[in-house]
């Protein structure tokens, strides 16, 4: 383990190297990732508005391009090898939800988008001290207090402890050696302790998943409770959109004038067109949408992913829906057992 | 590296009139031959650049060497753009995409009994003329299709032409009105599966049609004697990748672009109904 005790120097030297992406806050006082430039000033927030999900998976990217001449078409590939880059800051939750954004993108046959971006970024997490009231990342085993990614820091009192998990992590970490120096875990450990005391008082400290999982699908699906969960669902979309783990897509055409653009963007399950078709649509109602979201999240992911959930419990959609609906009671309802 | 989302681009170079709204388009690679290979029941991603891109199915057979067809109803805003295009236009195609037809397992040696309605038809014709083309792997065949008209029976000429002078063909047409000029069958399809007095012994049955025609054939093919697991279909939902990560067309746990299109009705048991 390593000890840092001059963060910006560390921002600097690796900035010096690649684009460097951390959270800072906006003028409405939301964290969100920006790019570090010098005075950038770091975000003391818990963590970002939105997901880390956009480093890997953005919100809008263009896939190819079409000439059209007459009656011919040109199908141009306009990938491009992705620079390097570091991501700083993020939190155990949003770190476990690359892995389950892995196993969608990443799965034959890869999404080259996707997969080039991975290899080019290097993820530096940071456990968590002072978790928020709507965290339940250890509903599904996260420890906040430990985070994966390619390197992990502590914040710690004097500074912070840094741990290469990966290849990419001890390059990394090569790069700025004459600003660490070596250290051991026991003031981590003090910090994870400190963590772990305000953790078993977080209002979630015991949602646990029981009740949801593998295999529920005929048990679940057909459960009356899904009338009253989703009754007052807008179908706005942003739990979707906040998720990190929401990785569904649509793909458009737009005309530029100069030829056809592809692009891919994010969808949502929760948008009444989302299975539209031009005979008809299996999901007629908010119901439907709002079951497939959550059924997706606790059992279909599973059922295909041994076992892991689609959640990593970040709150975010907690904090962000409009009619305070969202999968903590969606999993409280279920796991009270229903109708069999 | 490989990116399957990105498509090749095919010229259509023959389009045929198959009925007042489904049109037959035949693809070429630009330097001839087929763009790829495929197997009976898979199906493509067709586009339009700047119009949009569906999952079609490839009603030609991978016995075809030297092109591949597309039947398509002319129903939305790509399908109306390519009835109204001339031969020789580029369109792009990319695949091919879904579990085909188990054409060298299951159904291998069985007898086989299609039932089709409307453009239902489009990707039981592919395993169709497989089995024409290998006509030494399996038995008797029995080929049930309706329509609304004979106007609306797709390939109609194939079918009187080709498939009826195949030994051991047995082609059962309907219509569902009396019809001047037509002196066949008159009736809904699932009814005359009752009529036919079919054996299921050492036979499959492969349904494809409106979700209300598969609804009524199942329970006649069931009380012929046919078990579940000797009865498949192929399903449609909406589409975008064709590869299982855009979302939007699974079923339950399984994604139709790449655990389906082909499904053994037991399979189907245990998904959650909503299709």
């Amino acid at each position: 383990m390593k000890k840092l005790t001059n963060l910006n120097a560390f921002f600097a030297a690796i900035a010096a190297k690649q684009a460097l992406y951390l959270p800072v806050d906006n003028s409405v006082g939301k964290a969100e990732y920006k790019k570090w430039q010098d005075g950038t000033v770091y975000s003391s927030a818990l963590n970002t508005a939105r997901s880390a999900k956009d480093f890997f998976f953005p919100q809008t990217e263009n896939l190819m391009e079409f000439k059209m001449e007459g009656k011919k078409i040109d199908v141009i590939d306009t990938r491009e090898e992705c620079e390097d880059f570091v991501i700083f800051g993020v939190r155990a939750c949003d770190a476990a939800s690359f892995d389950i954004l892995d196993r969608v993108y990443l799965v034959d046959p890869v999404d080259s988008y996707y997969k080039n971006r991975r290899e080019h970024g290097t993820v530096v997490t940071l456990a968590c001290n002072r978790p928020a009231e709507t965290c339940f990342c250890g509903a599904f085993g996260i420890d906040a207090g430990n985070p994966l990614g390619d390197v992990t820091a502590w914040k710690v009192e004097d500074g912070y402890v840094l741990r290469a998990n990966t290849e990419k992590g001890e390059a990394l970490l090569a790069c700025v050696a004459d600003l660490l120096t070596d250290t051991d875990d026991a003031a981590v450990k003090k910090e994870q302790e400190k963590l772990r005391a305000i953790m078993a008082k977080l209002p979630l400290a015991n949602l646990t998943t029981d009740g949801v999982g593998e295999g529920l699908t005929k048990e679940l699906f057909d459960r009356p409770e899904w009338a009253a969960l989703s009754e007052s669902c807008i179908g706005c979309g942003t739990c979707t959109f906040v998720c990190p783990t929401c990785q569904c897509y649509d793909i458009r055409d737009f005309d530029t004038g100069h030829g056809i653009q592809r692009f891919r963007c994010w969808d949502s399950c929760m948008y009444s067109d989302f299975t539209k078709m031009a005979h008809g649509n299996p999901r007629v109602s908010q119901l439907e949408r709002f079951r497939q979201r959550f059924m997706h999240k606790l059992v279909y992911f599973p059922d295909n992913n041994d076992g892991i959930f689609g959640c990593v419990g970040c709150g975010r959609c907690l904090a962000s829906c409009p009619i305070s609906m969202n999968i903590v009671k969606v999993m409280k309802t279920l796991a009270k057992g229903g109708n069999q | 590296m490989e990116e399957t989302l990105i498509p090749y681009a095919g010229i259509v170079t023959k389009i045929t009139e198959q009925t007042p709204d489904v049109k037959t388009f035949r693809v070429e690679a630009p330097n001839g031959g087929k763009l790829f290979e495929h197997e009976p029941g898979q199906c493509a991603m067709l586009s339009v650049p700047g119009i949009s891109e569906a999952m079609i199915s490839i009603t030609s057979s991978p016995t075809n060497k030297d092109f591949m067809e597309f039947s398509i109803k002319k129903c939305g805003c790509l399908t109306d753009w390519l009835h109204a295009m001339d031969e020789g236009q580029m369109i792009t195609v990319r695949g091919p995409y879904g579990r085909p037809f188990p054409v060298d397992d299951a159904l291998a040696g069985k007898n086989l009994v299609f039932v089709a309605g409307g453009i239902g038809l489009a990707p039981l014709r592919s395993v169709i003329n497989y089995v024409r083309d290998n006509r030494d792997k399996y038995g008797r065949v029995d080929i049930i299709y309706g329509s609304r008209s004979k106007e609306d029976l797709v390939g109609y000429d194939e079918i009187v032409s080709e498939w009826m002078n195949t030994p051991d063909f047995h082609v059962h047409l309907t219509i569902d009105r009396e019809q001047e000029g037509w002196d066949g069958h008159v009736g809904f399809v699932p009814n005359y599966i009752a009529e036919l007095n079919l054996s299921a012994v050492n036979t499959c049955a492969l349904v494809c049609g409106p979700p209300i025609m598969i609804k009524f054939s199942l329970p006649n093919l069931t009380n012929a004697g046919f078990d579940k697991t000797q009865i498949f279909t192929t399903m449609e939902l909406r589409m975008k990748c064709g590869i299982g990560k855009c979302g939007r067309c699974n079923i339950g746990n399984k994604y139709v672009c790449k655990d389906g299109p082909v499904f053994r009705f037991d399979e189907l048991d245990e998904l959650p109904d909503e299709y």
